[in-house]
């Protein structure tokens, strides 16, 4: 499935501009916006069986928006995205999970998160035995289970 | 094709597997007609850098979110709680954690001790070498020594506990409540051919490691070897039967779409408990207008799930987050009838380490606590790998308007009947639910957490298929004799978790092996007499 396929260029522009409002850029934690072109290319190639929800999502924003929600100033993009947060919805979870799912696998932002950017196969994760000896006071229980007969 | 089996056996997942491995000694001509397909390691989602985002999709747990051409729609549309699954050679042992408990001997006799549902006609005793065969069949990690349960030998040394579990474990203690090493079939050491364990933290979505015992890698390689003959992207549409009331085989769409027809002596359903009673109800006919080995009226009826509740809290530092295993406790400080309770039977405690960065994203996106815009980030890495969860795992009671039926309009791909699920979480359990909850609110405060949350109950927490074809001795009130024969049809055996009389309150996977290992050993010992 091409991008062109999937959402129309003004589509495209809503998810952007609602991706953005969701996770702006911080200098602080010097990570990208949702918004960044890299991570919404992602999410727009990677929409598959997503698409008809995050579809009908844009159109609830143009509705909430009376016109084209990309077009609108910052804050009114703002206004508008948190009333639809108010909404609810199976569509708007689903934007909001396509967005998620691609800014937090994002190489920037991962490292900036303190993870190493690969996924969990082949090299595993190191854990910690942890103290046994917690288990003490319950090995010094008595059997608690209960007769049948 | 047609030439007559002596075995078929119906699903290739967690009970068929163990019937076809145990049976296969006998050198009879077994087949096994799975709808699915084998899942290779590196299809596993931890494979990939979309290893979170795959769980809603193409290993989403839901059927009808999954939606692979081996799934079968499933209106769950009134239950609170959504059905989870996998169909394919292994099962849903395939999409499970592999937290392994078996039932307690309590649960075996609940009307003898609570006066509530009926006993069962096996207790813990007889399946206790059956438990034992299972576990060394799938590989158990956990800690000899629990006082919530008889003496057994877990085959690996446990999971490590992990910064999450030590806190956990500090909880508990503090509290002065029972806690434990889970049993699990994840291998923490090297076992028959499996790796282990190397905490990829996504056991569910499958183990590209191959730590986790699923039975496409426990029993299945085994049944092969002993000659059992698997066919895989087969569904079956029905049992047909004779005027002798005896099925004689069944009809079913092979991997190009063709129907066939396969003959055999006899027939073992394994599909769990809402494929079976589908199954049985698509399977009427003149001689058995209800559904097939429905004289008792009770094919569907008393479907248990096991309501799940996650209570979360996040820690004032980070602990393991998705750096290992899913589970690696439980408690059952709960699990046995108290009388001072305002509820019967009990519940028990998993507790669970952590998520990724998208689940920890999504779950606290949906849920309010993450908010939009220049503070999403600050409160973002407040919650990643600090997240502590765990589940009240309750003991659903059979209830007869509790079930599973044939939806008048939706079909499967091959235009089969899918199943509907109409399901209500009954009094005791809200009772239970209430006084877990407040429990576990208690443990998280002790564990250090604040900001705590409930999810009541896990929408998609239908993992725990159980009664829709309860066995007993009175043909009246149950589906299945005492070993697995439907009482209306001799050669027809249920060998899965829809012969459970009552639920329990624990994952119920290992006791339905133990059950199918246990009906295959009947079925060995009476092969002289097995239709009398």
């Amino acid at each position: 499935m091409t991008e062109q396929a999937v959402l129309s260029a003004d589509e495209r522009r809503g998810l952007a501009g609602f991706a953005g409002v969701m996770i702006p850029a911080s200098a602080e934690y010097a990570v990208p916006g949702a918004d960044d072109p890299a991570i919404v290319a992602d999410m727009v190639s990677t929409l598959g069986r997503d698409a008809p929800w995050v579809r009908a999502a844009l159109q609830r924003l143009d509705a909430l928006a009376e016109g084209c929600f990309a077009d609108l100033p910052e804050a009114r993009r703002e206004d508008v995205a948190h009333r639809l947060r108010e909404e609810g919805g199976a569509a708007l979870a689903t934007l909001c999970r396509v967005v998620l799912q691609c800014y937090y696998r994002d190489d920037r932002v991962l490292l900036s998160l303190g993870i190493e950017p690969r996924p969990p196969f082949p090299k595993g994760h190191v854990l910690e035995q942890g103290d046994w000896s917690l288990l003490d006071p319950v090995r010094q229980r008595a059997s608690m289970w209960r007769r049948v007969e | 094709m047609a030439d007559t089996v002596d075995v078929l056996i119906i699903g290739a997942g967690a009970s068929g597997a163990a019937v076809a491995w145990s049976l296969a000694e006998t050198k009879m001509r077994i087949v096994c007609l799975e709808q699915g397909g084998w899942t290779r390691p590196e299809e596993f989602p931890s494979t990939g850098r979309d290893w979170e985002a795959r769980q809603n999709g193409d290993f989403a747990t839901s059927p009808n979110v999954r939606a692979r051409p081996a799934d079968y729609p499933i209106n769950d549309d009134n239950s609170p709680i959504k059905v989870v699954n996998f169909n394919g050679v292994g099962g849903s042992t395939v999409l499970y954690t592999g937290h392994f408990p078996r039932l307690h001997p309590s649960d075996f006799k609940v009307r003898t001790l609570d006066g509530v549902a009926d006993d069962w006609p096996v207790d813990y005793e007889t399946l206790a070498p059956f438990f034992a065969e299972n576990d060394r069949m799938m590989g158990v990690s956990g800690l000899a020594g629990d006082p919530a349960y008889p003496p057994k030998q877990p085959q690996m040394k446990p999971l490590p506990l992990g910064r999450t579990g030590a806190r956990w474990g500090q909880a508990m203690n503090s509290l002065g409540w029972h806690w434990w090493p889970s049993d699990t079939t994840l291998a923490t050491e090297a076992y028959e051919g499996r790796a282990a364990c190397i905490n990829l933290g996504h056991c569910t979505p499958g183990c590209a490691q191959g730590a986790k015992g699923s039975v496409d890698i426990t029993y299945w390689p085994a049944a092969l070897r002993a000659g059992v003959d698997l066919r895989t992207g087969c569904r079956v549409r029905e049992i047909v039967t004779n005027d002798a009331g005896m099925a004689t085989g069944v009809i079913y769409y092979d991997a190009e779409g063709v129907e066939r027809f396969q003959a055999a002596e006899v027939v073992v359903l394994a599909c769990n408990g809402v494929g079976t009673p589908r199954l049985l109800l698509n399977s009427a006919s003149a001689r058995f207008p209800e559904g097939l080995a429905n004289s008792s009226g009770l094919v569907g009826r008393n479907l248990m799930f096991h309501p799940y509740i996650q209570v979360f809290g996040y820690s004032d530092e980070a602990v393991d987050g998705n750096r290992g295993s899913p589970l690696c406790l439980w408690s059952k400080e709960f699990y046995e009838t108290d009388p001072a309770r305002d509820f019967v039977r009990g519940y028990m405690f998993q507790f669970n380490r952590g998520t990724g960065p998208v689940s920890e994203a999504v779950i606290s996106t949906e849920n309010g606590r993450l908010p939009f815009g220049k503070e999403h980030h600050t409160v973002f890495r407040r919650s990643l790998h600090r997240k502590m969860s765990l589940s009240v795992v309750v003991e659903d009671l059979p209830e007869a308007h509790n079930r599973v039926t044939l939806d008048p309009v939706l079909k499967d791909g091959h235009g089969i009947p899918a199943p509907k699920v109409d399901y209500t979480v009954g009094e005791n359990s809200r009772r239970m639910i209430e006084h877990g909850v407040a429990r576990a609110k208690r443990i998280l405060a002790a564990a250090g957490c604040g900001d705590i949350g409930v999810q009541n109950p896990i929408l998609y927490g239908g993992w725990h298929l159980l009664g829709t074809a309860r066995m007993g001795t009175d043909p009246e009130r149950s589906v299945v004799s005492e070993w697995g024969r439907c009482h209306d049809v001799k050669n027809l055996f249920i060998v899965d978790g829809s012969i459970f009389v009552t639920a329990g309150a624990v994952n119920p996977t290992s006791t339905i092996q133990a059950l199918a290992l246990y009906i295959a050993d009947q079925m060995k010992q009476r092969l002289a007499t097995l239709f009398d």
